[in-house]
């Protein structure tokens, strides 16, 4: 006699995908509530780190938009760094425990997982988001000029879909990676924390380094933002909002499209090449 | 001394860490990743100060921020080598319960695998102040340096950060892996408090507290009184102290937090044990 009951309702298609998505998503946000000392150190510390760009602004007498510029900025690195160490860099500790075998021999959907690491995490970094744009706007004063609301709205949105799809797409590219994945993921902290204008307006880089920037989805997301909720943030922007927002259409399109056919490859590769398994420590 | 348990311990565990740190990559690609990082981190602030002051990098603010930036680079670097060892172990080789029931000292093998990220910390500081020295007029004279306070503060600084980091492994014992570096994260928190980027005075007088309770606002205070002494005069934070003063609240809190480290760390280390979470993974 089977343990299990039989399979009545299989699922596929959407449902599949849906289900994947819900299911990946699960233990991050039940993992989160289990084990709470990530709201200190994921919520609380980087609060304080933040807190010390605004004083660098004090102490050097900048404008105070600059500390409205530094508290948004600080909130959207939360959203690289979920995408770094929880979508690209764990595929490579999924393949390092095992646990990536098991997806891809399971019919749930790469793209479904993925989609899950980010819902999961995006719980956590919303949080952490939030805290620090209401905490840090209440301490330091902040004032909002907000232009336009359904364009703040779009802005997001867009630079979120755009930045997930990325993360996807890397985390394709982490699936043939070994240990190098870890310190790959480490090193595109400060480097794109400092072209994308995370703490300051990417306008100052000068046009051809911005532009360059503008690969990466926080820098225009960034800085439409910024345009849209600050007084001078028009005049120390680096393209128009509406330019900035077909910009961002087109990368989300390119990153999630390209993020679909990039695992499929890499995961025909990787099976072909049998790297799937490998654990080279 | 080759027969001490605490001497092989560190030694062979440095020797382990240098291995893990630096051989997923030729020498030519860590010796640039080595760089990048440090000095994309230094140039943020130079990018704020410039836009802001219009690149006035004579100004004694901008050698205060950039030294105790460069500096700060080992807080991060030492506080996760000793921590995120446990993470290593534990969760992604698997070792660290082999670690335990083999004759080795616990501590101390932390303490060693930190010296890798020490060395590769030694290398961001040095690539980060030549950048300022070369670049941006950051006034170092290196014939003016007193390089025995410089020394003995380097010294204490990185045994204090190395038992700040026991402190984190032990808590780290105790908690599950999360999706960053606890190290980082604590050196991120604590560059708000230690005056590294700019004089405590900027800071509301309820948070300076934080930072006179900190050994590392002293160390940075005498490293940079060492290297620069006449920016460090520019700012009154610590005016009335000698450097002899200094030294000794640096020698006496490094004491306090030793020891303090000690009884953390064998507490959390006990609970770990008790609750059975020496060889836990945590993968969610």
């Amino acid at each position: 006699m089977s343990l299990f009951p039989p399979i009545e309702h299989k699922r596929s298609g959407w449902q599949l995908f849906l289900m994947t998505v819900i299911g990946r998503s699960y233990p991050r946000v039940v993992g989160m509530q289990r084990e709470r000392s990530w709201m200190f150190f994921d919520v609380f510390l980087p609060l304080l780190s933040v807190a010390a760009y605004v004083f660098v602004y004090r102490a050097i007498g900048a404008p105070e938009d600059y500390v409205g510029f530094v508290v948004v900025g600080g909130a959207m690195t939360a959203f690289w760094m979920n995408v770094l160490w929880s979508m690209s860099s764990q595929l490579y500790w999924e393949k390092e425990q095992g646990n990536l075998a098991l997806y891809i021999i399971s019919p749930a959907p790469m793209m479904a997982i993925l989609l899950g690491m980010a819902v999961g995490g995006l719980f956590a970094t919303l949080l952490r988001a939030i805290a620090i744009i209401a905490v840090g706007s209440l301490i330091f004063e902040v004032t909002y000029a907000v232009s336009s609301f359904w364009q703040l709205i779009a802005v997001f949105s867009l630079s979120m879909i755009a930045l997930y799809g990325l993360g996807m797409m890397t985390a394709s590219i982490f699936l043939l990676l070994s240990r190098e994945a870890w310190h790959l993921a480490n090193l595109a902290m400060e480097p794109v924390y400092l072209v994308s204008g995370m703490y300051f307006p990417v306008k100052n880089m000068g046009f051809w380094a911005a532009a360059a920037a503008s690969v990466i989805p926080l820098t225009l997301g960034l800085d439409a933002m910024r345009q849209l909720v600050f007084a001078s943030g028009p005049s120390l922007g680096f393209l128009s909002v509406e330019t900035e927002i077909i910009v961002l259409i087109l990368l989300s399109v390119v990153f999630v499209t390209a993020a679909r056919f990039l695992l499929a490859y890499i995961e025909r590769l990787a099976v072909r090449e049998g790297r799937l398994t490998e654990n080279r420590r | 001394m080759r027969k001490s348990v605490n001497l092989r311990s560190f030694l062979t565990a440095s020797w382990l860490g240098w291995q893990i740190e630096s051989n997923w990559t030729d020498p030519f690609l860590f010796a640039t990743y080595s760089i990048i990082k440090p000095v994309a981190g230094a140039a943020i602030l130079v990018l704020m100060y410039s836009i802001v002051t219009q690149g006035n990098f004579a100004s004694p603010v901008f050698a205060y921020l950039y030294l105790g930036n460069a500096f700060y680079q080992y807080v991060p670097a030492v506080l996760t080598g000793v921590s995120w060892t446990i993470i290593d172990d534990r969760e992604h080789y698997r070792t660290l319960k082999y670690i335990y029931t083999a004759p080795v000292n616990i501590p101390f093998y932390l303490f060693g695998r930190a010296v890798a990220k020490f060395i590769v910390g030694t290398f961001s500081v040095v690539i980060t102040i030549a950048a300022g020295v070369l670049f941006l007029n950051v006034p170092l004279d290196w014939s003016r340096v007193d390089w025995p306070l410089f020394l003995i503060a380097l010294f204490l600084g990185i045994l204090m950060l190395a038992l700040g980091g026991l402190i984190l492994a032990g808590i780290t014992l105790m908690t599950a892996r999360h999706s960053y570096y606890i190290g980082d994260v604590v050196a991120g928190g604590l560059f708000l408090f230690t005056g590294a980027i700019f004089p405590l005075e900027v800071l509301p007088a309820w948070l300076r507290p934080v930072g006179y309770l900190l050994p590392i606002t002293y160390w940075l205070e005498l490293i940079r009184r060492s290297l620069v002494g006449a920016v460090a005069e520019a700012f009154p934070t610590f005016t009335s102290l000698s450097n002899a003063d200094l030294l000794i609240i640096l020698l006496i809190s490094s004491l306090v937090f030793g020891v303090a480290s000690i009884f953390i760390f064998r507490y959390c280390d006990h609970q770990a044990r008790e609750r059975g979470l020496i060889d836990q993974t945590t993968n969610y």
